[in-house]
């Protein structure tokens, strides 16, 4: 077998050595009523060809991005990522290699890592960043028990503006430990919720997305200062990372935790995953972090080196009073992200983010042109919501079958809920062409 | 004339007065290696003989620090916070963390005197 | 004669040279320095060409971004050439065995990166219509098809991250379980061993449950008499890793799985080594009710340098109706993702909860299933054979040279302690560092707690005799080279690395997590 290297020989030399006769010799231990003779129920071996051969067959099932016009957003978005991006995350050293925990030999890891800190806690326009965690929605879990440590108070407050996932992703880690949250409506665009309102004096913090779910910009000042006066955290939520090249960053409106997705930044659809965790504070909080950091310090020639560190919040250290149990950050989704990032530097990253919202602008212009069509959003990024005449999930499915993939059900994550059943949340990047609008216009005008 | 004290968990107290000054030993700093960080209570705060009093952080290990007798923290020592490497340079002297206004006197007897701590350390190598 | 070349040029060796001076650049040949790519800032110079848009009217409210972000400009050369050099500093298992135990550093085969580049794979949406993801889908339902064959398992829960996550997973399922059952409050204690890892506790204590270390026995396995001692009406699951952290298979394991059934708790299962017993042992038949399983272990998804990882977790026919959302159907009209929690009360189905936004880590899945395609049943029965013969045959050879603590047969790795060392004045750490110096990366140390200075080898199957000889030969020299004169060469170490041994301490003590701009009084100084 092409991937195991030992011979028939090798394996009677070995036995030798270890003075065994064979090697069901050494699996001893294992009780009779587990041994099985034979092989599991599952195909034998295949070579590259055959395994290619299915495996194609299989993904040709799917309709990518790339073959169709597409417009879906909710929390991942279809992004360009440059050749170079793909190139250097497939080098054998940063694609083979393990977590730094030998620094010495891994100086090109934790560089690159203390490079991606850096560019988070720029992009926020917050003080200090980790080392990634696995996606947006378990960091902003993760902020939640953060707030709670340094207040010492157990209920958060979630605003409707916050993607379904993520809010059931963080009632659902709250659960377990018992904590308290209070989830407010869906908070549709062109409507102020009234969050402010429920802050009180127990509230370990306040969590809201900007953009929203439904593609809103919220402004986060008021919430930031009101939350401070009762002595609580502001978390602010960024599902799409490109936004904070054109708008003002959550660091700047008072936020004390931002948590994000980069996965629109060197990171493809990949259907879900995997994706990469944002998580951004003040140096105040560092030590209540949860997730990998990576620090500079200098080796014994007194030269500039990078190590892991703050290493007792941990579990493989601190175990039961660990700040999380997380082991892994999503690595080479950091590095891909910090590539993509070094290429498009302060004005390829700016310009990109314009070009973003102008194509959704274009987007909105043109669907709202359409004949009971409205346009719900005062102010936007890439995405945005409008309002069908009838219901969305059916216009979408209609859509497909035209050969557009025309943006998200808002009620596909919020089901339930009938006043959304006509909403359609619409995404649009730098990949939309005007061909591309043209053909969506066309379509939903067919299709309503 | 201040007595000292130690608890099988490594900590140390000295009295005067009403005042109990608590840190760790020096077999625990040399255990711990070179303390990066120092967690220390709120001035007020009333701790129980037992309680966590502190945590102590070096770069491999977090360890918590118990209050060997009870009382309210009248003052934590400010240095640490700035220069925890104090704890590894004098852990029994300058290194101390904080100090207890007692609340029992007694409870000091139930601790080791400092032949009775050497051999309890000699019986752990 | 025509044709003289009288050029001069030397082509003999020469002399070689000490080598021991101060380079201008502070490079040594092709060992480069690197700057942060702050430091390489070129204003307006960039790696993209973008057209900069026209003919719109913002529409972004008060929310413009106006100051700098302070991200350097660089060109495509330029990154590739300080990402490339950065790789150069960092050691791979594509270069070189890593002997860590219980991380499984397997070769990464590329075909799984192919595959998981398909457009079809790599380019679809999350959210996109279900008809048009049909064979994402698939995929899921037959990876996960695998899985639980191969665990002996009815269900699988795919959604979480890492293992870590799996394990937060599995545990969550129990908890579920037993809240269902009316006895969520009564059960508040979890069984785990002195030597489980890390995560075992921080999970446990994450859902509140209190921690109860079980002590191991002489021969480095669970006390099975101090165990049932602690078994009581208030446990609700142990957590187990079988074969344990260090290296043996736990023989009482269906004992223990009774016991904990008969006292009404459940048993998790760290499947951490699943590698030592894959294609040869199920779980299942073990008794365990959830198990998680690490893709980027056992089924060779690449470290990355240090993620990304997927913990799908195998779940009992107890555990199956709490499984979290979403999960995936396979139905007469084709597959279904089943994501609310309305859809699966219909199914019957009583979710915990969600542990993650969107499906799973889909790029981990196409790599496994090309993975395990590629081996079949039978590949993957070698797979779990090989790796426990490249364990023994490391311990067997240098238990003489090294101090083991437990007589063999191990499992999939080895475990020594510090005692050969003892008395030479050079530590776990120190021998480590050395090894470093030979070319290799060193095995995990100080894990599990359970022995003094641990040193745990896990070979994995795909090396090979001539490597592991090589490797051996290197640890027996190093043993006999500790209890000689020269310290230096340990407790100095690593000399050859691109950096010597770094101040941890420091990076505590005054933690820099990113690079700053200097202000212009810092620069004027």
């Amino acid at each position: 077998m092409r991937y195991l290297p030992l011979t028939q020989a090798d394996r009677r030399e070995m036995l030798g050595v270890i003075g065994a006769k064979s090697v069901d010799d050494l699996f001893r231990d294992v009780p009779e009523r587990a041994r099985r003779d034979g092989f599991v129920d599952l195909p034998r071996r295949q070579g590259e060809l055959e395994v290619e051969r299915a495996l194609t067959k299989m993904a040709a099932k799917n309709v990518s991005a790339d073959s169709v016009p597409f417009f879906i957003g909710g929390g991942a978005y279809r992004h360009h990522v440059p050749s170079v991006v793909d190139h250097l995350i497939q080098r054998s050293e940063f694609l083979t290699s393990y977590t730094p925990y030998q620094p010495e030999i891994t100086q090109g890891t934790l560089q690159y890592l203390f490079e991606f800190q850096t560019q988070v806690a720029l992009l926020t326009g917050m003080d200090v960043a980790n080392a990634s965690m696995y996606d947006g929605s378990t960091a902003c879990a993760e902020a939640v028990l953060m707030a709670h440590r340094v207040t010492k108070r157990k209920k958060a407050v979630l605003s409707g503006t916050l993607h379904p996932h993520y809010r059931a992703v963080v009632e659902n880690l709250c659960e377990a430990g018992g904590d308290p949250v209070e989830a407010l409506a869906p908070a549709l665009p062109g409507k102020t919720e009234d969050i402010i309102a429920r802050i009180a004096d127990d509230t370990s913090c306040v969590v809201v997305q900007t953009p929203s779910y439904f593609g809103e910009l919220i402004d986060l000042r008021a919430i930031a200062d009101a939350a401070h006066a009762k002595g609580a955290l502001l978390i602010a939520v960024v599902p799409e990372i490109v936004s904070l090249g054109l708008v003002t960053p959550p660091g700047e409106m008072g936020a004390d935790i931002v948590v994000g997705e980069g996965q629109s930044i060197g990171n493809g659809l990949n259907f879900g995953g995997p994706y990469v965790g944002l998580f951004a504070t003040r140096t105040k909080y560092v030590r209540q972090m949860p997730g990998r950091l990576c620090g500079q310090t200098v080796d014994a020639e007194g030269k500039r080196g990078f190590v892991l560190t703050l290493s007792t919040r941990e579990q493989h250290i601190r175990r039961e009073k660990a700040t999380s149990n997380i082991c892994t950050n999503s690595g080479l989704c950091a590095l891909a992200f910090t590539i993509h990032l070094s290429l498009l530097g302060e004005d390829g990253f700016k310009r990109l983010a314009r070009i973003n919202h102008a194509n959704a602008v274009k987007l909105g212009s043109a669907l709202s042109g359409v004949a009971g069509v409205e346009l719900l959003n005062d102010a936007f990024f890439n995405e945005f919501t409008i309002r069908l005449p009838k219901s969305a999930t059916a216009v979408v499915d209609a859509l497909a079958d035209k050969g557009v993939l025309g943006g998200l059900p808002a009620s596909r994550l919020i089901p339930g809920n009938a006043t959304l059943d006509n909403l359609l949340i619409v995404a649009s990047t730098e990949i939309n062409t005007d061909q591309d609008r043209a053909d969506f216009v066309a379509a939903l005008k067919e299709v309503l | 004339m201040s007595e000292i004290r130690f608890t099988d968990q490594h900590e140390w107290v000295r009295v005067e007065g009403d005042v109990a000054t608590v840190g760790i030993t020096d077999y625990a700093q040399e255990q711990l290696g070179d303390v990066v960080y120092v967690e220390l209570p709120e001035v007020g705060k009333t701790i129980a003989q037992g309680d966590e009093a502190a945590v102590v952080e070096s770069v491999k290990a977090a360890s918590e620090v118990y209050a060997p007798v009870s009382g309210e923290v009248v003052e934590v020592n400010g240095d640490l916070e700035a220069a925890p490497g104090g704890v590894n340079e004098d852990a029994m002297g300058k290194g101390w963390f904080v100090k207890l206004k007692l609340s029992d006197k007694s409870e000091l007897s139930k601790l080791m005197d400092e032949d009775a701590y050497k051999s309890f350390v000699e019986g752990l190598a | 004669m025509s044709g003289m070349n009288n050029q001069g040029r030397p082509t003999a060796a020469g002399e070689a040279s000490s080598g021991s001076f101060e380079t201008y650049t502070g490079n040594k040949g092709l060992r480069l320095e690197e700057p942060l790519i702050f430091e390489l800032d070129n204003p307006g110079a960039t790696g993209v060409d973008l057209d900069e848009p026209e003919g719109y009217e913002p529409k972004l409210g008060a929310f413009e971004r106006e100051a700098r972000i302070g991200l350097p400009g660089m060109s495509e050369p330029d990154v590739m050439r300080h990402y490339v050099r950065l790789s150069r500093k960092n050691y791979s298992i594509d270069a070189g065995l890593y002997p860590l135990g219980s991380c499984t550093m397997k070769h990464n085969p590329r075909l799984n990166e192919k595959m998981a580049r398909l457009p079809g794979f790599a380019d679809v949406h999350p959210l996109q219509p279900q008809k048009t993801v049909q064979g994402a889908l698939e995929l899921m339902d037959t990876l996960a098809h695998w899985l639980k064959e191969l665990t002996g398992m009815p269900a699988v829960a795919m959604s979480p991250k890492a293992g870590a996550h799996g394990e937060l997973c599995g545990m969550m399922a129990i908890r579920a379980a037993l809240v269902a059952r009316g006895e969520g409050d009564k059960r508040t204690r979890i069984l785990v061993p002195e030597s489980a890892h890390g995560t075992n506790p921080a999970t446990a204590a994450l859902l509140q449950y209190k921690v109860d270390a079980i002590p191991a026995t002489a021969d480095g396995r669970v006390d099975l008499a101090a165990f049932k001692a602690k078994l009581g009406p208030d446990v609700a699951a142990i957590m187990l890793t079988n074969p344990n952290t260090c290296g043996l298979f736990e023989r009482d394991i269906i004992e223990i799985a009774d016991a904990v059934h008969e006292a009404g708790a459940y048993f998790y299962c760290d499947g951490a080594n699943f590698n030592a017993i894959v294609g040869r042992v199920r779980p299942g038949d073990l008794g365990v009710d959830a198990m998680h399983i690490n893709l980027h272990k056992t089924f060779s998804t690449p470290h990355g340098g240090g993620g990304p990882g997927a913990g799908p977790v195998v779940l009992s026919e107890a555990l199956a109706p709490f499984a979290p959302l979403p999960y995936v159907v396979h139905g007469a009209d084709g597959f279904r993702l089943v994501e609310t929690e309305g859809e699966a009360k219909a199914d019957g189905s009583h979710p915990f909860g969600r542990m993650v936004a969107f499906h799973g880590q889909m790029g981990m899945f196409v790599r496994a299933m090309a993975y395990m395609m590629s081996h079949g049943s039978d590949g993957l029965k070698q797979v779990a054979e090989d790796a426990v013969l490249n364990a023994n045959y490391v311990l067997a050879s240098l238990k003489d040279y090294l101090s083991a603590p437990f007589e063999g047969p191990c499992m999939h790795e080895a475990l020594f302690d510090d005692r050969f060392l003892k008395g030479t004045g050079v530590e776990t750490l120190d021998f480590a560092k050395a090894m470093i110096d030979e070319g290799y990366h060193p095995m995990t140390m100080y894990f599990p707690l359970v022995v003094h200075g641990a040193l745990l080898i896990e070979p994995t199957e795909t090396e090979s005799k001539h490597t592991l000889d090589q490797f051996i030969g290197t640890l027996k020299h190093l043993a006999q080279a500790a209890k000689g004169n020269d310290k230096s060469r340990f407790t100095g170490a690593p000399h050859f690395a691109p950096r010597h041994r770094l101040d941890e301490t420091l990076a505590a003590r005054n933690p820099v997590l990113r690079w700053q701009a200097e202000t212009p009084k810092q620069a004027a100084e």
